[in-house]
């Protein structure tokens, strides 16, 4: 592997090794080491979950404890025949579920997974750190929105097309007190970069005894739930899963979708899931920074304890996710852009006049 | 129940979609919804005009289970009939079977025994318990509400245990004959059923503290579906689809049959009629169906199981006859014309689905396509028994 690093080098040059086949070796390893591996994982894990939920046992029959059952999902998945409407618009049909897929994938590259690198050795726990990370977050989250639009127009069928649908009118409700809630952090930390932002929440307050995440900041409690109710209806999940509301809409926007396509759309969704979670993570509870210092495991070479602090955040998120769609029922639209509109928006707006004027007047 | 579990006022007064679409030039779309819907219960099949995701017009469309059970009776003895009526509503076996031999007793003239009565209130209860709880679970995962599904199935199973225990089979009972019962509660049968009733009413506070309460539950049945008391009187809605519309009609205590008499129970109403108000109902009902299984297991008779009978049961000439029931879903009734000889001349069933479901359209229009899946979970119907 060195070898082939070296090779490569020699053979694209300094400059083009460092801005193109360097960070596309990462992303790769990213994506194929990290995020697939966990995608799928995360799918047993909600299954088991939720069979403890609703007392049953969940898959147990693939491998011990079930353990191979994502590979023989994806193995079902890629041998399903991948049938195409006659009547589907066809490019956009193949078109929607890379659209959906390949965003989400794309935001890993600016989520710190760790620290920087703190010394020899030592990598960076992230692709790269862009000064407008935030920004291109949010700015790639939106386009996942598309795939389920045109997948959902592009099929032919008209529970599909009510799926897109929704799923235009839950964006526009939801991408607005997002981007507003986001801002809050932003405010405080002063920065857009997400190493920053983690960076600035590092420290105790109140005699030491809490950290001085963002969530513990009398606006950035709020700011947080709305941030979370807005990531769970962006990510298409119950409460909010009305997209696909599979009791209304047949299976909403990908009722036509089959074999991969359809694989990618789940994909997709689970993707979105780790996202969101991880921007909650990183914006308002520390990253990778562990509560308290002497629960920081520096004795662990490279920065791993961050990223296991950050790994355990992030896992918190996923069961919440889990626990929620086995406890609530489905909002129905307008219901959901009720509160998109009414609460969630004006509450955002209020949290970011606040959140300056509180910066304004306690500059520390 | 004297006063109503709710009062009228604590309605969301406008939980209903305004829409204007004078703005833009919006059409209306046709949306067939059905019959291969995952939760249209089975095989109905609705015509709906939407505009949006308003529903203008809706027109249900029937008859994709019709198995001609009408006709089928008619080619039968008597007793060989009672199989046809596990199938209409097949998940109430026990009310239909129990229907239609009161019917045929009527018929004839039988007096069935007291142990075999309360045998049949025993099952009938049961089976009311068992009906409200598939109703609840797939209700619930109609609205989407997952985990009630799997809770609700796993105290069905106890009842069904309790089914194969008595006759052997667990959906299609086949367990009442005209005249009596044809055996007796096995060994350890009431055992096993006190059990059940021990552990019944703490399972329904879970389904209760994961649904009543939830926000988003009601948001989501709350003046949804409202069905006023006049207009459930002129569809003949029976059951507790009637009762939540504040109408106190219970077969059981308006004209008690078998021995409902001598047990003490009561009606739960509502006043509201909405899907709230339905789901509600149904709760207390199956808290009422409990109270009612344990005083028939302490009351339960020693006796005979069957009436002195004729060994060929034909009915008398020109004899004809209704009887009605309360089923799960409201008043099963049989109509049976005998004409003297051992089958009956004609038989026609009042499916209790069946009109219920007529008042679909009222219920659904103006609401939005979601309302219109939480509506026909609350009417809880049967296609089985809507298309018999």
């Amino acid at each position: 592997m060195p070898g082939l690093l070296q090779w490569l080098d020699e053979f694209a040059g300094p400059t083009l090794f460092e801005f193109a086949v360097s960070p596309t070796l990462k992303i790769l390893a990213l994506l194929f080491l990290f995020v697939l591996p966990l995608i799928s994982y995360i799918v047993l894990a909600e299954r088991k979950i939720l069979g403890y939920i609703q007392a049953r046992v969940g898959p147990n029959r693939v491998g011990p404890w079930g353990l191979l059952q994502p590979i023989a999902d994806v193995v079902k998945l890629l041998l399903k025949e991948d049938v195409i409407p006659v009547r589907a618009v066809r490019w956009a049909f193949v078109l929607a579920p890379c659209l959906v897929v390949a965003p989400a994938f794309v935001i890993f590259s600016v989520i710190p997974f760790g620290p920087p690198s703190t010394g020899e050795g030592a990598p960076n726990w992230f692709i790269t750190d862009v000064n407008t990370g935030l920004l291109l977050v949010i700015a790639l989250a939106t386009i996942g929105v598309y795939g389920l639009i045109i997948g959902g127009w592009a099929s032919n069928n008209k529970f599909s097309l009510m799926g897109g649908l929704r799923s235009a009118a839950q964006m526009i409700s939801y991408e607005v007190p997002q981007g507003f809630s986001v801002v809050v952090p932003i405010l405080l930390a002063g920065t857009l970069s997400l190493v920053g932002i983690v960076q600035a929440q590092e420290g105790h307050q109140l005699f030491g005894l809490l950290p001085r995440w963002f969530v513990f900041h009398p606006t950035g409690i709020f700011a947080f739930f709305v941030y979370m109710v807005a990531g769970i209806a962006e990510s298409n999940r119950n409460p909010f899963d009305l997209p696909e509301a599979e009791t209304e809409l047949v299976a909403g926007f990908h009722t036509e979708y089959s074999g991969m396509r359809f694989a990618l759309f789940f994909l997709g969704e689970y993707a979105n899931m780790i996202v969101v979670s991880a921007i909650a993570v990183t914006l308002f509870f520390g990253g990778w920074l562990p509560p308290f210092d002497f629960l920081g495991m520096a004795f662990l070479p490279m920065g791993l304890g961050g990223v296991l602090w950050f790994v355990t955040k992030l896992f918190a998120f996923l069961f919440v996710y889990i626990w929620f769609r086995g406890t609530f029922p489905r909002y129905r639209f307008d219901q959901l852009m009720d509160l998109g509109w009414k609460w969630l928006i004006p509450m955002a707006l209020i949290l970011v006049v606040l959140t300056a004027l509180l910066k304004l007047l306690f500059p520390s | 129940m004297s006063d109503a579990i709710r009062s009228a006022n604590d309605t969301v007064a406008n939980n209903t979609v305004a829409h204007d679409d004078s703005v833009f030039g919006a059409e209306e779309m046709e949306l067939n919804f059905g019959p291969q819907h995952p939760s249209t219960h089975g095989v109905l099949r609705l015509k709906l005009k939407v505009d949006g995701e308003r529903i203008v017009d809706c027109y249900p469309i029937i008859g994709y289970l019709h198995r001609g059970t009408e006709k089928l009776f008619e080619l039968n003895p008597f007793f060989q009939n009672v199989p046809h009526t596990d199938r209409m509503d097949y998940v109430a076996a026990a009310t239909n079977n129990l229907a239609y031999v009161g019917a045929v007793e009527k018929l004839i003239g039988l007096t069935v025994p007291p142990r075999a009565s309360y045998i049949r209130v025993l099952l009938c209860e049961l089976q009311r318990i068992s009906s409200h709880l598939l109703w609840l679970a797939t209700h619930a995962i109609d609205i989407g509400a997952m985990t009630p599904f799997f809770y609700c199935f796993r105290e069905r199973e106890l009842v069904l245990d309790l089914f194969e225990q008595y006759c052997g089979a667990r959906l299609t009972l086949n367990c009442m004959r005209p005249g009596g019962q044809p055996f007796d509660l096995p060994h350890g049968w009431v055992d096993t059923c006190r059990e059940f009733l021990e552990l019944f009413p703490a399972k329904i506070d879970e389904y209760e503290n994961l649904l009543t309460n939830n926000r988003i539950w009601k948001k989501r049945t709350i003046g949804i579906g409202v069905l006023s008391p006049e207009v459930a009187v002129e569809y003949g809605i029976t059951g507790p689809m009637l009762r939540a519309s504040g109408i106190d009609f219970d077969l059981r205590k308006a004209m008690p049959y078998e021995i409902y008499d001598q047990v003490d129970f009561e009606v739960p109403l509502a006043e509201n009629g909405d899907t709230y108000d339905r789901y509600l109902v149904r709760m207390e009902e199956m808290r009422q169906a409990t109270r009612i299984l344990e005083q028939c297991l302490d009351q339960l008779p020693e006796g005979a199981l069957m009436a002195k009978k004729a060994r060929v049961l034909k009915a008398p000439k020109g004899g004809e006859v209704y009887h009605g029931i309360e089923g799960p879903k409201g008043e099963i009734g049989f109509y049976i014309v005998g004409d003297g000889k051992p089958i009956p001349h004609r038989c026609h069933v009042r499916a209790p689905s069946f009109i219920n479901l007529q008042s679909l359209p009222e219920l659904v229009s103006n609401h939005m396509i979601a309302d219109l899946v939480a509506i026909i979970g609350t009417t809880d119907i049967v296609l089985g028994e809507v298309d018999r």
